[in-house]
């Protein structure tokens, strides 16, 4: 399928070629999905919607439920507020969410449509009824991506939901970032074995990864209650994770109500779970619990026993800001040589930050933010790797270089195994671990000599 | 900090008027800085002594989104602020868009904090409220007081009475209010008394009353604002007094846009029977 990539790299300014991100809506509509009884609202025409919706569904194999203000020529030459209006009311009426969730699109975007003004008008005229809420984010997408989408939605979170009366409690805020139900589920089952009383928002477990019951449920029990919410400004502090995705928040969140923000990497591996364990122990209050401890202790046990396999092999990693900057601190934990590191949003912190990481240890190494798989496709034909990480789309680079290909961040849609189990924490690490080590041997079992074949590895 | 925006009809002397009444407040010592939100870049010109300046829109076009906020904004006339919001070339594009983009950009880096300790933020924007860009600086707090230029002239006053209809959009959401009509003179028979009685019908006042004078142009020749180019001339009073009157204005009202018949009679009665 890509056999035509031709093999030199060659710099390229105006056009991307199979790009490593997607539209900033995309991250709103998954944050707001993260509200308990939220309804996501685009406020757009009907195809961006659509597209959104069903990319969530392909991913998370749920139905992903969002609301449409369905442009049409109409709304686009005299403005969208009839149409938002309308759709207020109609939401509000037939589908009774606690909380509606507005972002624009590219085209709600460029006519210029005031979102603020049209909410106020729809308070004023008591379309919105009694006690719910509606909140919005501005998302054009012909900047950012959808990490720069979740984080203004995560942001609008902090600046519309909490509450200035209220009492300090014990709670901990953490801010996940942009990462599956799953990981969140984990993560928060750390602050549980740890012993620390947790707030996380958005929270996309029980929302997402729902169990069968043969019935459907519009507004499934998980995601943070707007109860929760209103409290996260007297917490004892907020656990922010992810510098592009969770930091805004969080700031937010300090220079508004005072709660102080440690800002930390994704708990991506041994060292940046370390850090997420040492800020529960920190802003807790509360001593690491031995099973966290025993945790740990297996992750290292596996890292040390299964190092020969890992030692020295070349590594492309794409994707989000946040996961490869941690997924880079992972590989080099295990002595792996990530030469190709790129991410499809724009990024100039993530360049700096990766080559830091870098530097000293893989001097081979190209980092590039605002890339695309191409650029990465051409710099492994030059210069070969024995692994790939990535979404998806990296399928058709492994299946052109016949390169074991891990799956690994946003999209996932060829796979399952994100919708159960955690990237994030010990545990995630322990089975990023499994995967990478089961692809790379089985690609030797399929075509090493028969004297290298063997039984025990 | 007082955010004010200037609107009216095209070619009416908006631009002037903003630069010259800028003028005059800074030589009271306010600190202002003053945004020009016209694609054509040149709302800044007789404070910086030229169209030196390169635009926000320009510097993101070709330094991407590492921009500092001494790329965008320049020193003018007496410690005036002087920025461009700049748009696409004629016929393509949109530059109501230009403008939601570069005004977010100069919130961003930090243009409007405390710490700038800005007097008076200005506006300059261009022609009539055609789309959802142009009304940005009015929107959500962005402007707080709008001042329209127009003149005896029926489309300008035509146009005056349009613009009243966005503010009165936008007012009962927000904020925003109108601050009073400023009367740029075309020589129109009485043309004082009529911008007086229409901008009584609207419910606002005419803050000032601009005689035209070719000082203004002399000025303009020499890239310079009146109060510069001669600070005794007897323009660069008239402009001081407007600076005054907006200075001290307290007259902050959600205009009543007039019905077209309304208007035409307001023309007949002073225009006609004379």
């Amino acid at each position: 399928m890509l056999d035509a990539t031709p093999s030199t790299h060659s710099a390229r300014e105006a056009l991307r070629i199979n790009p490593a991100k997607t539209c900033q809506p995309i991250g709103a509509m998954y944050a707001a999905l993260g509200i308990h009884g939220c309804m996501p609202h685009s406020h757009g025409s009907q195809g961006c919607c659509a597209y959104h919706r069903s990319h969530l569904t392909r991913h998370h194999k749920e139905p992903v439920m969002a609301t449409t203000s369905s442009f049409t020529e109409g709304a686009s030459v005299f403005g969208g507020l009839a149409n938002m209006t309308q759709a207020l009311n109609n939401i509000f009426t037939i589908y009774n969410p606690e909380i509606v969730a507005v972002h624009t699109t590219c085209l709600s975007e460029v006519i210029g449509d005031d979102i603020p003004m049209m909410i106020r008008k729809a308070y004023d005229e008591k379309i919105i009824p009694e006690g719910k809420v509606v909140i919005h984010a501005n998302t054009p997408s012909f900047v950012g991506s959808h990490i720069t989408g979740f984080a203004g939605m995560v942001t609008s979170m902090v600046k519309h939901l909490p509450s200035r009366a209220g009492e300090k409690h014990g709670k901990v805020n953490i801010i996940p970032g942009f990462v599956d139900p799953s990981d969140m589920r984990e993560l928060k089952r750390l602050a549980r074995e740890m012993g620390v009383p947790a707030v996380m928002f958005p929270d996309t477990s029980d929302v997402l990864d729902l169990p069968q019951t043969g019935k459907y449920v519009m507004y499934p029990h998980g995601g943070v209650t707007l109860a929760d919410m209103k409290t996260v400004s007297h917490s004892l502090g907020t656990i922010a994770l992810g510098g592009f995705t969770s930091t805004p928040a969080a700031l937010e969140l300090e220079s508004q109500y005072g709660v102080p923000a440690t800002l930390l990497e994704l708990p991506i591996g041994l060292g940046t779970t370390d850090l997420f364990i040492d800020a529960l122990h920190k802003v807790g209050g509360v001593p690491v619990a031995d099973s966290v401890a025993w945790e740990r202790g297996r992750l290292l046990d596996v890292m040390t026993d299964m190092h020969q396999y890992f030692y020295g092999k070349r590594v492309a990693v794409a994707g989000d800001p946040d996961h490869v900057i941690s997924l880079v601190q992972m590989l080099l934990e295990l002595e792996m040589r990530p030469v190709y590191v790129i991410t499809g949003s724009s990024a100039p912190r993530f360049e700096a930050r990766v080559q830091q990481l870098l530097e000293g240890r893989v001097p081979e190494a190209v980092v590039k933010q605002n890339a695309d798989l191409f650029d990465m496709h051409q710099w492994i034909k030059e210069a070969p790797v024995d692994l790939i990480v990535g979404n998806s789309y990296c399928k058709h680079i492994g299946r052109a270089e016949n390169i074991p290909t891990v799956r690994f961040g946003f999209p996932i849609l060829d796979r399952m195994g994100h919708r159960l189990f955690p990237t994030v924490g010990y545990m995630g690490a322990m089975r990023l671990i499994e995967k990478m080590l089961d692809a790379m041997l089985d690609k030797k079992d399929r075509e090493c000599p028969e004297e290298f074949f063997e039984l025990v590895q | 900090m007082r955010k004010v925006a200037i609107y009216g009809k095209g070619g009416i002397g908006k631009s002037t008027t903003t630069q010259n009444t800028v003028a005059g407040l800074a030589e009271m010592g306010r600190k202002v800085m003053v945004v020009g939100c016209d694609p054509k870049a040149d709302s800044t010109r007789l404070l910086l002594g030229g169209l030196a300046q390169r635009s926000v829109l320009d510097t993101l076009r070709e330094e991407g989104e590492d921009v500092d906020l001494s790329d965008v904004r320049s020193p003018g006339f007496a410690g005036s602020l002087c920025v461009e919001s700049g748009g696409p070339e004629p016929g393509v594009g949109c530059a109501g868009r230009g403008i939601i983009t570069s005004i977010n950009l100069l919130e961003q880096l930090g243009a409007y904090n405390e710490s700038e300790n800005l007097d008076y933020v200005f506006y300059d924007v261009l022609g009539d409220v055609v789309c959802g860009g142009f009304a940005m600086p009015i929107r959500d707090g962005k402007a707080e007081e709008i001042y329209i230029v127009c003149s005896g002239e029926m489309m300008a006053m035509y146009a005056a009475n349009n613009i009243c209809k966005g503010i009165l959009k936008f007012a009962e959401s927000g904020k925003v209010r109108l601050g009073g009509l400023i009367c740029n003179s075309r020589k129109v028979d009485n043309e004082k008394e009529m911008i007086a009685e229409f901008a009584r019908r609207l419910g606002t006042q005419m803050i000032h009353f601009v005689p035209r004078d070719n000082d203004v142009q002399r000025a303009e020749i020499n890239r310079k604002t009146v109060i510069e180019w001669d600070p005794a001339c007897n323009q660069a009073g008239e402009y001081r007094s407007l600076a005054k009157a907006i200075e001290g204005n307290t007259m902050f009202v959600i205009p009543k846009p007039l019905a077209i018949p309304e208007l035409e009679s307001l023309l007949m009665e002073y225009g006609l029977f004379n």
